[in-house]
Parts: structure tokens; C-alpha cells; sequence
């Protein structure tokens, strides 16, 4: 069964202009194969991503995810696919006064019914297995740190580590060596792809480290515009493809959404 | 449950957690037991026919016209009673913020110390403006209606008393927590200390001064209906009369005209300090 | 050439004006009795009066009745604020839009309601169910506090960011085990600081709610008032300061020790 089969696939922006983020894209991803997307940024990596782990519609054109169309299919299974899938996205999705333990162990919720969830966020039910996954990102002595008393790296790395522990057969990384050196990225990277091979799980990983993503993975997707550029094996990529990729790479500043912060009067302390 | 689990996997705040939750629950009994919290007596017999009694009058409001005048006039006395008690806080909280601002001392300016004096007239002010906002005002409008007998004079005053209190202190908090630099160069160069304070230090700090004042207002309202429970005249002293004769009828009337009193004040309290900002 | 002077706010000097006439039509619609205060005679009075206030009453059996009606009043706030912060959370879910757009605004009315009745008229009204007593001051607490805290963990709940959350759901994980482990905890400080401070404040409302017979220091106020036994009033308004004020530290300490 192939892991994902998408077919002049058109998605749009969910907010503001509700502009094209993908424009027909065409795109088969066997079961167990593993593709690098690239591409500058504003380029549609993100939303590419996010269609792929059914967290945005698409407009029109055909999308399956293991062989079926999930938008078709009633919430309830269309959930259960989605357990099926992780989607690891760039900025670590943790809460900063968690443990470390606890957000790893979270990977594990699709599988554990309410209660033992809840019992998991009293107690951690297996260290052990986050400490293994933490481990193999050399970060098993921050078993019971805070989140935030990590630093960028290591909580990029802690995001990863919940990926190792999900019982997923398909991994969607976005980004995932934005804040680490350039050792460390090569270390990280090929525990994700290792890992994806032990499980025989299809990864598509997004890419800015462009070196990284030609030498570690057997197929290359070039994403400009929302188009797909060129779609091609490792060895078929030349330099001049990936400089018309980047050709005049636009740098938009992400748009930052501060939340407002309630008022301080709104306490409501009349005493 | 599995064999002990080796060092660098025990959970070091497992320990903590359980000795909180043990100690929150032994100290539940005695909170339960001093409080006397036995809700199951709200569902016996007397319980009940009580409350059902006051409920079912609450069904029907009473909109008779000469009711509905006397609460809109009990009303405006609690509005009233609540601005005219603000509006003497402030005569008493605009000196005692200006006296208690360190940063308008001039015996400071150049040596980093205060003359003993001027240490020591900050000091007692300070206390006594402690002292006004520690006791609860419904305490102050209980000894005020000994002294002046019932009607509005007391909350007027109680309202005045601990608001002052209140007011200097978040005043002085503001004032303080604006830049000192121009209100230092002002003085420096010897201008007045209310000079200095118009000059220097309000421009930045008006904005919020005053929005701090309007939020003030709206709490004087809630406290002025909550004085009339004990005898200081408005919207209060009605309800508490009409809870007492179990009217649930105008009780629901004085009710709903309250609810809606205090979203008006709200509103105009938002209005204005969107205004300010 | 020199510029012109911005117009001046015409608007600003018209609401200030408001503002001053309101406050002038209050002092003229009151029937403020300023001589009871002012006028000498007065003045020997009310001296004589607050005289009467010291020294406050210090028999020990006195004030072991003291410390028990210090206890009952700390017990009502502290089990008033529990139950309002259990019963806040339960309304706050429907009020920061979890249960649908539908739910939220009847929620967030309710939660006005809550909030705009003080909890001395709420303690009034209770009194006729649950009778003379701590118990109707502890209801009263929990009554307003559930409307105050609720809206202030709605607000709170609204602007949590929501990218942890969705993030757990997109791989799959349900709703209400997802709320657990990403949006509880990053607004959980924020809530227990909110109603810590919300303690502090119920522990001055719960002082003064015997006064309507709610049990507690104020009912033994009311009493001994109405007595005219000045001195073991004193002696319960002292406690009340004293009370207030310890719980006002442990309040701060407590959340100094949470936002370590």
C-alpha cells in the first residue's frame, strides 16, 4: 500500500487572503521510502506538511494517505488515521513547565485511554522507554528536566525523541535541525532516518540544509512557490537544479501572533 | 508493579507530589469541619420550602411603576454614595501620594539621603494609609452609622477612608514605576516638587492614574450597595430590607436593576479607559 | 514661519466636565449629615466613642472564641476558593469556546451574573436556604469567585497559544487527553496565581460577611456592636487585620514559590 498518493493537488491558505499554499501538486510516496523536500522559504514546505498529516484540508485534487482519502472518511476514522501518522513540526510543540518525560511520554496518547493519561501526567508510566528514545539523541540525562530550562537545541531534540516513542508508520519532520550546530545536525538526522528504517516507516523530512538532504536521502523534492520544481532520486539532482530552486530567495518575516496578555485589573480585586 | 526501578529513571518529584497531596487532604478535614460544610442541609424540609418560597417570588419580578422609581432612585443614591466617597478619597489621596513620592524629595537631591524629618513624615503617612485600607470598609460603615445613624453619611465616609487608603498606595506604585530621569532633572534644576510632578512624572503616568480611578469607581458601586446591608442608605439597604420580608419578587427586581447598574459602569469604565490609552 | 497650536481636545475638557457635574449632583442628592461628624459637640462624642475601643478585651476565654471564629472565617474562604477555582475550570471550559460558539456566550453571562452580585448580597440571599451560619458565607464565596475566576480562566484558556495542543491532536491524540497534557499545563501557574490572589481577597469578604450572620469574625463584630461592647469588638476587628495580613503572606509566598 503506498503511503501517500496525491494527484494535482490545489491547498489553500486557511486565514487572511486565503491565497494558493500548493498549486497541483502530484506527488506518490511509496511505503518505507524516504524523500527530502527543499525549497525556500515561504515556499509551501510547512503547509506541505501539515496537508500530509490531514491537520489542512485540501481545496481540490486527489489526496490519499494510505490508501484512503481522508477527508472523505467520517472524524472518528479520519482520527484514528491520524494516529497512524506523526507530524514533528519546527518549533517544539512543548509546554514550557512540563518534564521532559511527560512530553515525550505524550507521544504515546493515541494509543492510551483518558485514564491513563491522566495517570501517565501524575506519575510517568514508562520512563524507561522515554529515557531510550531520549538517549539516543544524548539527551537521556534530561530525563526529568523542565522544558524550559533547556536550550533550543535540546528542545528541538526532545520534539524528535517523541517521534521515536509514537507507534506512527509514516514521519512528517518539518525543519528539524533549524537550531543545532552542524555535528550535531548530521548526528540527529541520521538517527531519524535510521529509525524510520528500522520501522520500515516512509519519512518526509523538510529541508533547509541542502548538502544534508542530498548526501542522507535517496529522493529530493524541489518546492517553489507551491509548485513542485523537480521530484527526483539523489543521484539525478545537479547543482544547477537546486540554484533555480533558490534562485532570489525571498525572505518574508513569519508573522508573529503576541497574544494579549489579559488585564492585569480584570483580577477583579475590589477589596 | 514491576521490580524498583533503577536510579536514573526514579521520578525525583514523585515524593514531593505525594506528600502534597497527603497534607492538602489532612488539612481539608479540619477546613470542612470549621466551616461547618454540610450542604445536604440545603435539601432538608425547612431548607427547601424556604428557598422555594423565595424562589418562586423571584419568578416574578415586580415591574409595578412607583417600585421600579424607588429602585432607580436607590440607585443613583448608591452611584451616588459611591462617587462622592471617590471624589473625597481623592482629596486625600492626591496629597498623601505627593507627600509619600520619594522621588519628589528635595533634601535628597545631590547627597542620596533624606533629612531625618522627611523620612520620618513619610513613614507616618505611610502607616496611616496602611491603616485606612487594612480595615474592611463595611467595618468603618458599621462604626460610622453608630456615630452618624443611618443613611448614606456613613458609607460616604467609608468609601472615603479606605479608598484614600487604597488609592495613595497604587498612586504611588504608578508614579513609581515610571522613569524617575525627568522628574530628578526638573527638581535639579529647581523647579517646585509639584512642578517637577506635573512636568515629570504625570505626561507618562496620567494614562494610567486615571484609568486605575475609573476602575476604582466601579468597585465603590459594588461596595456602596454591599454598605446599605448594614445601614448606609441605597440600592443595598432595600435588598437587605426585602430579603428580610422574603419578597422574592422585588428582591429580583432590585437584582437584575443591580446586574445591570454594574454592566453599565463597566461599560463606561472600559469606554473611558479606552479613551485614555 | 512659526506652525499653528493643535486644536484643542474638545472632546477630552467635555468628559472631564461630565465627570465633575457627576460628581457634584451626587454630594447634592445626598442627605449627607456632615454636623454628626464636624459640629463640636460632635466632635467631644465621637472622641468619647472611640475611646470607648481601647483597651480591646484580652481574657483568655474571650479570646479562644476569637481564635475559633478566626479559624471558621479562614476555613469559609479557603473552602469558598477551592470550590469557586473546581467550579471556574468547569465553566471556563464552555467560556473560551471549547463546547462551540453556541455555548460560549450563554456561559459568559452567566459568569457576569456570578461576578456582578457581591458576595455579601449573595451571602444575604443564601442565608434563607442554608440559614444563619458559615455555611451561606462559604456558598456566597464560591458563588461570586466561580464567576470572577471563571471569566479569568476563560481569558486565560483563550490565549494560551495553541500550537502544543494541535500538534498532539494532528498525531492523533484525543481531545480531552490533549487539553491535559499541553493546554492545562501552560496556563495552570497562571490560574493558581490567579486564584491565590483571589484568596486573598475572599479572606478580607469572608470577615466581614458575619455581619449579616454568615458566621466568622464579622458576626462576632456585629454582636458585640450591637451590644455596644466596644472593647471585644476591638479585639475581633484586630483579629480580622491580623488574619488578613497572614494570609496576604502566605498568598505571596506561595506564589513566589510557584514562579521560581
Amino acid at each position: 500500500m503506498q503511503a501517500y498518493r496525491l494527484d494535482q493537488l490545489t491547498v489553500r491558505h486557511l486565514t487572511g487572503t486565503r491565497a494558493v499554499a500548493l498549486d497541483g501538486i502530484s506527488l506518490a510516496v511509496a511505503a518505507g521510502e524516504q524523500v527530502a523536500v527543499i525549497g525556500p522559504s515561504g515556499a509551501g514546505k510547512t503547509t506541505l506538511l501539515a496537508t500530509l498529516a490531514c491537520a489542512h484540508r485540501p481545496e481540490s485534487g486527489t489526496f490519499e494517505v494510505l490508501g484512503s482519502d481522508p477527508w472523505r472518511l467520517p472524524d472518528a476514522a479520519r482520527h484514528r488515521l491520524r494516529a497512524r501518522l506523526f507530524l514533528a513540526p519546527q518549533t517544539p510543540p512543548l509546554p514550557p513547565r512540563q518534564r521532559v518525560v511527560t512530553s515525550v511520554l505524550a507521544a504515546r496518547l493515541p494509543r492510551w485511554s483518558l485514564r491513563q493519561a491522566l495517570a501517565s501526567l501524575v506519575k510517568p508510566v514508562d520512563p524507561a522507554a522515554a529515557y531510550a528514545a531520549l538517549a539516543r539523541f544524548h539527551l537521556g540525562d534530561k530525563l526529568y528536566a523542565r522544558v524550559d530550562r533547556l536550550s533550543g537545541g535540546e528542545r528541538q531534540r526532545c520534539g524528535l525523541a517523541r517521534l521515536l516513542l509514537s507507534e506512527a508508520e509514516i514521519f512528517l519532520v518539518d525543519e528539524p535541525l533549524s537550531a543545532l550546530d552542524p555535528a550535531l545536525a548530521q548526528v540527529t538526522l541520521a538517527t531519524l532516518i535510521e529509525e524510520a528504517g528500522a520501522r520500515g516507516a516512509a519519512l518526509v523530512c523538510s529541508l533547509h540544509q541542502v548538502d544534508m538532504a542530498r548526501a542522507l536521502f535517496p529522493r529530493i523534492v524541489g518546492l517553489r512557490a507551491g509548485r513542485i520544481l523537480f521530484d527526483a532520486r539523489r543521484e539525478d539532482v545537479s547543482d544547477a537544479m537546486i540554484a533555480e530552486l533558490y534562485a532570489n530567495e525571498n525572505q518574508d518575516a513569519p508573522l508573529l501572533n503576541p497574544h494579549e496578555t489579559p488585564d492585569s485589573l480584570a483580577v477583579g480585586a475590589c477589596f | 508493579m514491576s521490580a524498583a526501578l533503577p536510579a536514573h529513571l526514579q521520578d525525583p518529584s514523585w515524593r514531593g507530589r505525594a506528600l502534597g497531596a497527603a497534607v492538602g487532604l489532612a488539612l481539608l478535614w479540619p477546613v470542612l469541619v470549621y466551616s461547618e460544610f454540610k450542604p445536604w442541609t440545603l435539601l432538608d424540609a425547612q431548607s427547601l420550602a424556604a428557598a422555594g418560597a423565595f424562589l418562586s417570588g423571584f419568578a416574578h419580578p415586580v415591574f409595578a411603576p412607583d417600585f421600579l422609581a424607588m429602585v432607580l432612585r436607590e440607585s443613583w443614591q448608591t452611584v451616588a454614595i459611591a462617587t462622592a466617597g471617590l471624589s473625597l478619597a481623592l482629596v486625600g489621596a492626591i496629597p498623601a501620594t505627593i507627600i509619600v513620592n520619594e522621588r519628589l524629595s528635595v533634601s535628597r537631591l545631590g547627597t542620596g539621603r533624606m533629612r531625618p524629618a522627611a523620612v520620618l513624615v513619610r513613614q507616618l503617612v505611610r502607616w496611616v494609609l496602611v491603616l485606612l485600607r487594612s480595615v474592611p470598609e463595611l467595618v468603618w460603615a458599621l462604626l460610622f452609622v453608630r456615630v452618624a445613624g443611618l443613611g448614606p453619611t456613613a458609607g460616604v465616609l467609608a468609601i472615603a477612608l479606605t479608598y484614600c487608603g487604597m488609592l495613595a498606595k497604587v498612586y504611588a506604585e504608578i508614579l513609581e514605576s515610571g522613569s524617575a530621569h525627568a522628574t530628578e532633572a526638573l527638581l535639579a534644576n529647581g523647579s517646585s516638587r509639584l512642578a517637577a510632578l506635573f512636568y515629570g512624572a504625570l505626561p507618562d503616568t496620567a494614562a494610567e492614574l486615571v484609568s486605575y480611578t475609573v476602575y476604582r469607581w466601579e468597585c465603590a458601586i459594588r461596595g456602596s450597595a454591599v454598605m446599605g446591608f448594614v445601614g448606609a442608605g441605597g440600592l443595598g439597604q432595600r435588598m437587605d430590607e426585602s430579603t428580610k420580608m422574603m419578597a422574592g419578587g422585588e428582591v429580583s427586581t432590585m437584582l437584575i436593576v443591580f446586574v445591570l447598574l454594574v454592566a453599565c459602569a463597566d461599560l463606561v469604565s472600559w469606554f473611558l479607559r479606552r479613551r485614555l490609552a | 514661519m512659526m506652525p499653528a497650536a493643535p486644536p484643542r481636545d474638545r472632546a477630552a475638557l467635555a468628559l472631564a466636565a461630565l465627570l465633575v457635574l457627576l460628581a457634584v449632583a451626587s454630594f447634592a442628592t445626598l442627605d449627607l449629615q456632615w454636623s454628626a461628624f464636624f459640629a463640636p459637640e460632635a466632635a467631644a462624642s465621637t472622641a468619647e466613642f472611640l475611646a470607648g475601643f481601647a483597651p480591646p478585651e484580652l481574657a483568655p476565654a474571650f479570646l479562644l472564641r476569637t481564635l475559633q471564629a478566626t479559624l471558621e472565617t479562614l476555613a469559609m474562604s479557603a473552602l469558598g476558593t477551592l470550590i469557586a477555582a473546581g467550579c471556574g475550570l468547569a465553566l471556563a471550559l464552555p467560556g473560551a469556546g471549547r463546547f462551540g460558539r453556541l455555548a460560549r456566550v450563554p456561559t459568559r453571562i452567566v459568569l457576569n451574573v456570578l461576578r456582578s452580585i457581591p458576595e455579601l448580597v449573595w451571602a444575604a440571599l443564601l442565608l434563607v436556604a442554608a440559614g444563619l451560619g458559615p455555611l451561606a458565607g462559604t456558598l456566597a464565596l464560591a458563588a461570586h469567585t466561580s464567576g470572577v475566576l471563571g471569566r479569568l480562566f476563560a481569558d486565560a484558556l483563550e490565549n494560551a497559544p495553541p500550537q502544543p495542543e494541535q500538534a498532539l491532536r494532528t498525531n492523533g491524540a484525543g481531545a480531552l487527553a490533549a487539553f491535559f497534557y499541553a493546554t492545562l499545563p501552560l496556563t495552570l501557574p497562571q490560574m493558581l496565581s490567579y486564584t491565590l490572589y483571589r484568596w486573598e481577597n475572599n479572606i478580607r469578604a469572608a470577615a466581614v460577611l458575619g455581619v449579616v450572620g454568615a458566621g466568622g469574625l464579622g458576626q462576632m463584630l456585629k454582636y458585640h456592636l450591637s451590644l455596644f461592647q466596644m472593647p471585644s469588638a476591638a479585639t475581633a476587628i484586630l483579629a480580622t487585620l491580623l488574619l488578613v495580613a497572614l494570609v496576604d503572606a502566605l498568598s505571596f509566598a506561595v506564589r513566589r514559590w510557584l514562579t521560581r
